[in-house]
């Protein structure tokens, strides 16, 4: 079974075989984007629009490079200085730029669901850079890939998702994805950053992190979102360092080989320490960078291709 | 006698009867309840409309306690003429009006007005609620004396909880002198604020900020104590979970002056049916997990939850084509209603009589209106429908300007036939 999918809007409506499919496509992009020439076709003539109603600067570069890449035309539209502050709707703002006929339409959001309801109205593909606190697809296609490359498998591991997962689309996508293939998860933080009915959701959860981390394969820390905080979810950051932060201390009761991954930006000394952030024996953070414009380049390949299909049939 | 509703289905609230009959109605009240035996007047007789009711059920019309007409301010959702032709539609004879519009309702000379519209353009019946405090905003009490005397039969800030205890236990105690009826929204305001659904897996996995169902527990138990320390006439517009039941029960057992509603919708969708971000599945509060509709039903069937409305929440198009947490909230109903809540009666878990004593009789009654009975003396205000006639709900044929229906595409079953208020016909299919 291949990628059929006409959109990549979240991991949920995935099979097992479409993210491995993906998967496998990145790995070979990650080959391209080692060697001298880093150039391929695939998207030569079509257009690809990244249109990021939220700050963005790491997700927004690496899909430009992805794109750039494979031979699109990338037009990058900061929605936040632009129309929508004129009182444009997101359906009008939509319907705008579908009528410039763009193939690849890149999209991040602050409200959950926005990427679906705009994917509703437009022609060409969508792929959702993250909207709200519901999804991050891309983001856990990556993490995905870098443990794979870094453990020899996905399946049956021991993965911990510690800190701010009650804001996190990223933690969303990656219980989803990591789940259907099969691996075990624990989610570790506050009781005030992880919502109850997670617990839910197939995996265990924590409030302690020695506890949680025994025994890990690998460790994925989030960022602490201030920006998303609308009051007192911890007591303050040296606190939420002392009892949650990451450090070679309490990442020694992991396994001897577990992998450190953060999505960035760190907050260094919040949530991580930076010493074992750049750890180059444990932290794999800068690897996953890598593998986001790979997997980035996978993902717009194949819809690219079901692009081409579609108009063929 | 000037009508004869012959070979009908009478649907008794009051008696919880249902029984096969005639009505005979004369200067637009009910004159008397034939039985079936019963020997009618000749075909000829001149001075007597007959109607055919074929077997199909007659019932007392719908009392929809919570109506928005979009009046003044938002007549592009909804006008008197438009709400009305709806509720005529969907067997509603009177519509209670919200006071939640823009400008709110909260002088006599906004009622006033708003008295006068309605009575230029809808063809049913219908009785205003006035805000409780002035603009809404929870601080100064309206003058509640004079809006009961110009005709506010109840006053609610609509879903604005009043979160000042102080102000809400003064307004109690004012309005309880004057006998007047108090609706609150009960919620948590600090645990509701900024949320878009009720808490489950569902919402996590959607990333939807959601309240826990305990909210509108915390909310109706400080309303309660309340009202136990003022005296006073206590609706609640919407007991929609579980958790705020048993202490429903304890006050009404303790002889307190609470009834309760529930819209709907809450007992005939739940959380899951928001699926892919429909934002015409948003209403307030959010709808809840299955446990609670279940236990909502119940509430209803045992009575301990008193009256069954629709909301009717107009929205137009542009307020709810956006991102679920931006959409606004509410949805249409007056044309719904009664299919839906016959899903209920197909279900098997309530009958018709006593579908029609929390949509009709138990609003009236705790309104003071007259109708809502079938009995010598009422309105005739009377609905006749067929409650198996099925169909597939196409939202544009509504007759409501806004058409934020859930239902649309449901199949549903029952069909209104007929809808007279005061013995006029005002909606034929």
């Amino acid at each position: 079974m291949t990628y059929r999918a006409r959109h990549l809007l979240g991991i949920e409506p995935l099979h097992p075989t479409e993210i491995i499919t993906l998967l496998d496509l990145a790995d070979s992009y990650v080959d391209l984007n080692r060697q001298h020439k880093k150039r391929s076709d695939v998207l030569a003539g079509l257009t690809q629009v990244n249109m990021f109603f939220e700050n963005s600067t790491r997700t927004q570069a690496s899909f430009e490079l992805a794109g750039k890449r494979l031979g699109a035309d990338v037009m990058n539209m900061s929605m936040q200085a632009s129309s929508i502050k004129k009182g444009e709707t997101l359906i009008d703002t939509a319907m705008t730029l579908n009528a410039m006929h763009p193939d690849l339409l890149v999209v991040r959001h602050p409200h959950s669901g926005a990427v679906n309801l705009l994917a509703e109205k437009v022609n060409c593909a969508v792929l959702n850079a993250g909207d709200g606190r519901h999804e991050h697809p891309t983001q856990a296609l990556l993490d995905a890939l870098t443990i794979r490359r870094a453990k020899g498998r996905l399946h049956r591991l021991n993965i911990a998702i510690c800190g701010d997962i009650a804001h996190s689309r990223v933690a969303r996508s990656n219980i989803l994805l990591l789940g259907k293939l099969e691996n075990r998860i624990r989610l570790i933080g506050p009781p005030t950053l992880i919502p109850g009915p997670m617990a839910e959701m197939g995996v265990e959860v924590y409030d302690d992190m020695r506890e949680g981390l025994s025994g890990c394969d690998v460790v994925m820390m989030l960022r602490l979102q201030k920006e998303r905080m609308d009051g007192g979810f911890i007591p303050s950051e040296r606190e939420y360092y002392h009892r949650y932060g990451l450090d070679s201390e309490k990442l020694s009761v992991a396994k001897p080989d577990a992998i450190v991954m953060h999505p960035g930006p760190m907050n260094r000394g919040v949530e991580i320490d930076g010493t074992l952030a750049d750890d180059i024996n444990r932290s794999v953070i800068q690897e996953q960078v890598e593998m986001g414009v790979a997997v980035r380049m996978a993902a717009m390949d194949l819809l690219a291709q079901n692009l081409r299909a579609g108009a063929a049939a | 006698m000037t009508q004869l509703f012959h070979n009908a289905r009478l649907i008794d609230p009051e008696a919880g009867t249902e029984t096969r009959g005639h009505l005979a109605v004369d200067a637009g009240q009910i004159t008397a309840i034939l039985p079936e035996a019963a020997p009618l007047p000749p075909d000829r007789f001149p001075l007597v409309q007959r109607i055919d009711c074929r077997g199909l059920c007659l019932a007392p019309g719908i009392v929809d306690l919570g109506v928005k007409v979009g009046e003044p301010g938002e007549r592009h959702k909804e006008s008197f003429k438009t709400a009305g032709r709806a509720a005529a539609a969907g067997g509603v004879t009177t519509m209670i009006t919200r006071p939640d519009t823009l400008t709110p309702i909260d002088s006599p000379e906004t009622l006033e007005f708003v008295t006068r519209r309605g009575l230029d353009a809808s063809p049913v019946r219908f009785a205003s609620m006035a805000a409780l405090t002035k603009g809404r905003a929870g601080q100064e009490m309206v003058e509640i004396g004079f809006l009961k005397d110009a005709g506010a039969v109840a006053f609610t800030d609509g879903d604005h909880v009043l979160e000042n205890s102080r102000v809400f236990s003064r307004c109690l105690s004012y309005a309880g002198a004057l006998g007047a009826l108090v609706i609150a929204h009960p919620q948590d305001p600090g645990l509701s604020r900024g949320t878009a659904a009720t808490s489950g897996k569902f919402a996590v996995l959607r990333g939807l900020p959601a309240v826990s169902p305990m909210a509108e527990r915390m909310g109706l138990e400080r309303d309660l104590a309340l009202v136990e320390m003022t005296g006073a006439r206590y609706h609640a517009d919407q007991v929609t979970t579980r958790a705020a039941l048993p202490a429903l029960r304890r006050a009404k057992d303790a002889g307190l002056d609470v009834t309760a509603g529930v819209s709907i919708h809450h007992l005939t969708l739940n959380a899951l049916d928001v699926g892919d971000y429909r934002t015409f599945f948003k209403i307030k509060p959010p709808l809840r997990d299955e446990e609670d509709r279940l236990a909502v039903v119940e509430a209803l069937r045992d009575g301990l939850i008193d009256t069954l409305s629709s909301y009717h929440t107009p929205q137009d198009e542009e307020s709810k084509r956006l991102p679920f947490e931006e959409a606004a909230s509410g949805a249409v109903g007056l044309e719904t209603l009664l299919p839906a809540a016959l899903r209920l009666y197909h279900a098997g878990v309530m009958d018709l009589p006593g579908l029609f004593r929390a949509m009709a009789l138990n609003p009236a009654r705790r309104l003071n209106l007259p109708g809502g009975r079938l009995c010598p003396g009422a309105p005739a205000d009377l609905v006749l429908f067929d409650p198996d006639a099925p169909f597939v709900l196409d939202r544009f044929t509504l007759q409501s300007k806004s058409k934020n229906t859930p239902f649309d595409g449901a199949r549903l079953q029952g069909r209104v036939q007929g809808t007279w208020v005061g013995g006029t016909r005002v909606f034929a299919p």
